[in-house]
């Protein structure tokens, strides 16, 4: 029987406070395996939290197991830089994308675990005729599919997020923005730490520190994974395995149309706050916001070249600090605390893959490349609902692999943030 | 940043260097015969191993010229390097002992025991 846990409040604030919080209970429980399970989520990352979430609440599957190789929000959703948006081009996209962005708006209640959902806004700055063009596109095609976007002209940019440098004198001058208001940042590792809890309340079973090691079919079914901690049974497995995708897929003879980079992010020192929004140049290549803690969040790009270590190269950093340093003078002097790296799973067209394989029962979410943080309660819904019966969801249906023989790619490479 | 031994011009830093992706991938011989998915094949579908790895790599802010490389995605390190159209080396690469594992040295990644 599963210990419902207790309701976070101000209530349980003071009651525990007043035993120098030694008294609180674990968010989830450390459970022991079962041989069967109906539903094995392979990856214990946001994704694959909120999959199994919403298949223990929205389709009453709740023997599940989710497999985690190291531990819960350890992985790339603890290595993001937390940017939450939706004004993407493509409808399929901005469908997505938007049906994630409602969910972020009623999470912490959901949850009853404050994920510290900010919609600070987020600006794409234009730095030439190009760019203005093609924000203005975008602009247009997010109005049409009901998505709030507002342009802003330079005067209003330098209104909107005051330290910004809006000199026409430097080799890249803001000529623009879009600004999607209810966009923001969220606090990455509370988003999964809130899903498992959730997810664990309904019955799911979290194991971490469990490496999987092959994947069991026969006769063109799956019938289970081994792990480093033995073999468990499921008719049904999905694999949210980010960067890793195309290792796991190869176990079940699969190959994905994915390359997997390193993507790295820095955070500063501490600072008084000095920018309340999120400021993202593709041109540049550049994307900064900050921290509740004070930490400037910097994000970097991509190496251009498939690693699994989880650091990339030195000249990428430096790159993004110049364009940082040359859009914002006064954070030159700033110090960087800390640096790291995570695998990034990128498609061909930029855009996931949701979907069904070739295997009964085994399905894919990945592909999220450099973005997916933003998607992770959208994910999980309609991957929930590809598993649950067996056919995609209709907002995940264009996000087929089998869109790369039929052609009908959902090309998102110009309307990231910033390119990859 | 890795260290990447030009055969036209030597040790040079990565920087100058630009990856042609995954090696040995042959273009079909017969186009208008190939299924949708053969396309697919040849066009988008990658191994993205872990572990030893056969790309092409082009000097592209040096001498221009393409070789192959072979590298463990695993580590980094560049095991050998051999001229466009000659055969993939037999290389003990040192893999990571299970599929999604770390390797001994310089992954970066201490999410998981090294075996």
């Amino acid at each position: 029987m599963i210990k419902k846990p207790k309701k976070y409040s101000v209530f349980s604030l003071v009651r525990n406070a007043l035993s120098y919080h030694e008294n609180w209970q674990p968010a989830w429980r450390n459970p022991e395996i079962k041989k069967n399970y109906d539903a094995i989520i392979v990856g214990g990352g946001g994704h694959g939290l909120t999959t199994a979430y919403y298949l223990a609440k929205n389709h009453g599957v709740r023997n599940i197991a989710v497999v985690e190789k190291g531990w819960i929000g350890g992985g790339n959703t603890g290595r993001n830089t937390t940017i939450i948006r939706s004004n993407y081009l493509w409808d399929q996209s901005a469908a997505l994308y938007e049906h994630a962005l409602k969910l972020w708006e009623g999470m912490s209640q959901e949850l009853n675990y404050n994920v510290m959902f900010s919609q600070r806004g987020v600006m794409n700055v234009a730095h030439n005729l190009h760019d203005v063009r093609e924000l203005k596109r975008r602009w247009n095609a997010n109005r049409l599919n009901d998505i709030d976007c507002d342009w802003l002209n330079t005067e209003q940019v330098k209104k909107f997020c005051p330290v910004i440098n809006t000199s026409q004198n430097i080799r890249y001058p803001v000529l623009g923005a879009t600004l999607q208001r209810r966009a923001g940042t969220a606090r990455h590792d509370a988003v999964a730490w809130g899903y498992a809890r959730g997810a664990d309340a309904m019955g799911v079973d979290i194991i971490q520190n469990c490496e999987v090691t092959a994947i069991n079919v026969n006769n063109g079914n799956v019938t289970g994974i081994e792990t480093t901690k033995g073999t468990i049974n499921s008719k049904k497995i999905g694999v949210v395995s980010a960067g890793h995708s195309s290792v796991i897929a190869k176990m079940a003879g699969i190959k994905l149309p994915l390359e997997s980079r390193p993507l790295q992010a820095l955070v500063s020192e501490p600072v008084k706050p000095v920018i309340d929004t999120v400021v993202m140049s593709n041109t540049i290549h550049a994307y900064v916001s900050q921290s509740d803690k004070g930490e400037l969040v910097i994000g970097a790009g991509t190496d251009g070249y498939n690693s699994y270590t989880q650091r990339g190269g030195f000249n990428i950093v430096e790159d993004t600090i110049m364009a940082i340093v040359e859009l914002f003078p006064i954070f030159s002097r700033m110090k960087m605390l800390r640096h790291w790296g995570g695998i990034v799973d990128i498609c061909p067209d930029a855009s996931p893959i949701i979907s069904k394989t070739h295997i009964n029962g085994l399905y894919f979410n990945c592909g999220w490349g450099t973005g997916g943080f933003k998607a992770t309660p959208g994910s999980g819904w309609v991957f929930a609902h590809t598993i649950a019966n067996d056919q995609p969801h209709k907002l995940n249906a264009p996000f087929s692999i089998n869109r790369f023989s039929s052609g009908e790619l959902v090309d998102e490479h110009g309307a990231a943030a910033v390119a990859h | 940043m890795l260290l990447i031994n030009c055969p036209y011009c030597g040790e040079r830093e990565q920087e100058e260097f630009s990856c042609g992706g995954e090696a040995h991938i042959v273009r079909p011989k017969n186009p208008p015969e190939l299924s949708d998915d053969q396309w697919a094949d040849y066009l988008f579908l990658r191994q993205n191993i872990k572990g030893l790895q056969y790309e092409r790599w082009n000097h592209s802010f040096g001498c221009r010229q393409w070789f192959n490389v072979a590298r463990n995605t695993a580590t980094d390190e560049i095991l050998a390097i051999y001229p466009i159209g000659t055969k993939p080396p037999k290389i003990d690469s040192n893999d990571p002992i299970t599929p999604c594992g770390e390797p001994q040295i310089g992954s970066g990644n201490f999410s998981t025991s090294k075996k």
